[in-house]
């Protein structure tokens, strides 16, 4: 089987050589890693990238491709809020906004959203002020173990931004992307219709 | 997930090239179901090419049909302003898919390449002759609730997955594509592959075929477009049984019913049969019957399945059932 490396990628000329930097903000480099990082047989790519996060701009450095956002968000910017429940997509704790919109974090790769602006639970309180998502959430009680908490949030401030707060089902098909174990959907709903009118 | 290269090329003919070259490159969209497969280990690739910036995003309508560029999201498809009105199917089915979350991420070329959820497919610890050709199916003589009743065989009854594929039959959609040797376009009925003897071929692209768009047929006005996905819980779920109807009536005879049905087959499935035995004929609940017989006529249903070979003809009533005015 053919083995990429930087070296047998960047050989194939100038276009693939183009094809293999990434857009850096401070001028491109070659996403692929220089060998001495590992000598097994396995090609070993790490790259270095950039994230907006929160409004601070974070140098993520020899990050391998195969990071998800939500580990390198996790372990590298040391942002622990977006949680890891199923790493499947499946659960949505890990929800955050990219360019302002929800995704889910564990579903994508690092790399591919260098140069993007994620916002995550941490970002949304303005110094003690907490959002009108979180007040809603504090006050309604719409949550136990919490575990599903900062997904929850993310999906809502995306959810009332969307405009999809019309009604009861309309939130609960609008949210349905996360799952709380706790089951504090009804305090779910009644907390995103609250901040929704608070917001707008 | 095994560690792999990863870059993302300027242009389409380059990421083309990247993945045609080599055997283990592979293209990543949205990423939504590649990284799932390689978590899971059900897929392994050396090299990923990146083509989610490429400028393939664009949505266009002219000369009565819609354009819809492979690396738009699902999210912004459904919500288009001409889809709703003239495409209001697609835009059902696309709303009736996964999350808000992942309908962000996920593009429509992705959507029609995601790969079966059969659990064996996906779970290492089985035989799976699409995971692993020559392997056996565990599906068989193991658990088939999720499993195909139509177009399955000796060597495998996975589903196909998606809505958005079902809709896009029904609708007579084509696949516009870029390869190494240049563009094509292949209609969608001849897009995905019965399994046979060689599951883990899904469909008809060569390997390192980029799909860029997608391209619908717009339906005069007044034909009837619903689609219909029934599931386990009330939302964020895969079909266990689907139909995508497009029909065009005058008075109260058929002059066409697009037929297309997911959860039941290996592929988005169309029966010639049913259509015609509505075809010209009265919309009533008793020949919507005789056509649901016909579409189950060659079933080949399991223990855990059987259920959806009734399923799928009461699915089929309650579509087409709101058109007939209350006709028996
Ligand atoms: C929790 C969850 C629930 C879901 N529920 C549903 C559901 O209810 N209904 C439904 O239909 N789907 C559902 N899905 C599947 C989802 O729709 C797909 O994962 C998604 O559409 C894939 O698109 P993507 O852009 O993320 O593809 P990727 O994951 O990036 O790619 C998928 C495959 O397609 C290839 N590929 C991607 N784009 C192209 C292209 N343009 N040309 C050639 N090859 C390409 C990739 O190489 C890869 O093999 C669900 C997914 C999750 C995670
Ligand atoms: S951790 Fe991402 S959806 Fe569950
Ligand atoms: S509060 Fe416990 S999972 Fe939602």
């Amino acid at each position: 089987m053919p083995e990429h490396s930087r070296r047998n990628v960047l050989k194939s000329g100038g276009a693939a050589a183009a094809a293999v930097m990434a857009p850096l903000p401070d001028g491109p480099r070659p996403v692929t890693a220089p060998h001495q990082v590992r000598q097994a047989a396995q090609p070993k790519a790490v790259t270095d990238l950039t994230l907006e996060v929160n409004g601070e701009r974070h140098r993520l450095e020899g990050v391998e491709a195969r990071v998800t956002l939500l580990d390198a968000l996790r372990e590298r910017a040391g942002l622990t809020g977006a949680k890891k429940g199923c790493d499947r997509g499946e659960c949505g704790a890990c929800t955050v906004l990219a360019d302002g919109r929800r995704i889910k974090a564990c579903l994508t790769l690092a790399v591919m959203q260098d140069g993007r602006s994620i916002t995550t639970v941490e970002g949304l309180a303005r110094g003690e002020r907490l959002h009108p998502v979180q007040e809603a959430f504090i006050r309604r009680d719409a949550f136990q173990c919490g575990i599903c908490t900062p997904g929850q949030i993310m999906s809502a401030v995306a959810c009332i931004e969307e405009g999809h707060t019309g009604s009861e089902d309309e939130i609960r098909e609008w949210m349905s992307g996360n799952l709380c174990r706790c089951s504090c959907y009804p305090n779910i709903v009644d907390a995103v219709a609250d901040a929704a009118k608070a917001v707008r | 997930m095994r560690d792999f290269s990863y870059v993302r090329p300027d242009a389409a003919a380059e990421a083309v090239r990247l993945v045609a070259r080599s055997a283990d490159a592979t293209f990543v969209a949205g990423g939504t179901d590649l990284l799932n497969l390689m978590k899971d280990g059900a897929e392994d690739h050396a090299l990923v090419v990146d083509i989610s910036r490429l400028p393939l995003a664009g949505i266009e309508e002219s000369g009565g049909r819609l354009r819809i560029g492979a690396m738009a999201r699902m999210a912004d498809v459904a919500l288009h302003p001409v889809v709703p009105k003239r495409l209001p199917l697609l835009s059902q089915a696309l709303l009736a898919s996964a999350s808000p979350q992942v309908r962000t991420m996920a593009t429509i070329g992705g959507n029609l390449l995601q790969r079966t959820r059969c659990w064996y497919f996906r779970g290492t610890g089985f035989a799976c002759n699409k995971r692993e050709p020559g392997s056996g199916c565990a599906a068989l003589e193991g658990r088939s609730r999720w499993h195909a009743v139509l177009g399955g065989g000796d060597h495998c009854i996975a589903v196909h997955p998606s809505d958005l594929a079902v809709a896009l039959r029904a609708l007579d959609a084509t696949v516009h594509t870029l390869g190494p040797d240049g563009a094509r376009t292949v209609s969608l009925a001849d897009f995905y592959r019965e399994p046979g003897d060689t599951p883990h071929i899904d469909n008809a692209l060569r390997h390192g075929e980029l799909i860029t768009a997608v391209e619908v047929p717009l339906p005069p006005a007044g034909t009837h477009q619903r689609y219909l996905k029934l599931r386990d819980r009330a939302t964020f779920e895969f079909a266990v049984v689907s139909v995508a109807a497009v029909l065009r009536t005058r008075g109260r005879i058929v002059e066409e019913a697009r037929l297309a049905f997911g959860g039941i087959a290996t592929q988005p499935w169309r029966s010639a049969e049913a259509e015609a035995a509505l075809r010209g004929k009265p919309l009533t609940e008793r020949n919507i019957a005789a056509a649901g017989r016909v579409l189950v006529r060659d079933a080949q249903p399991r223990e855990d399945n059987e259920f959806k070979v009734e399923l799928v003809q009461r699915a089929l009533q309650d579509v087409l059932g709101r058109y007939t005015g209350g006709s028996r």
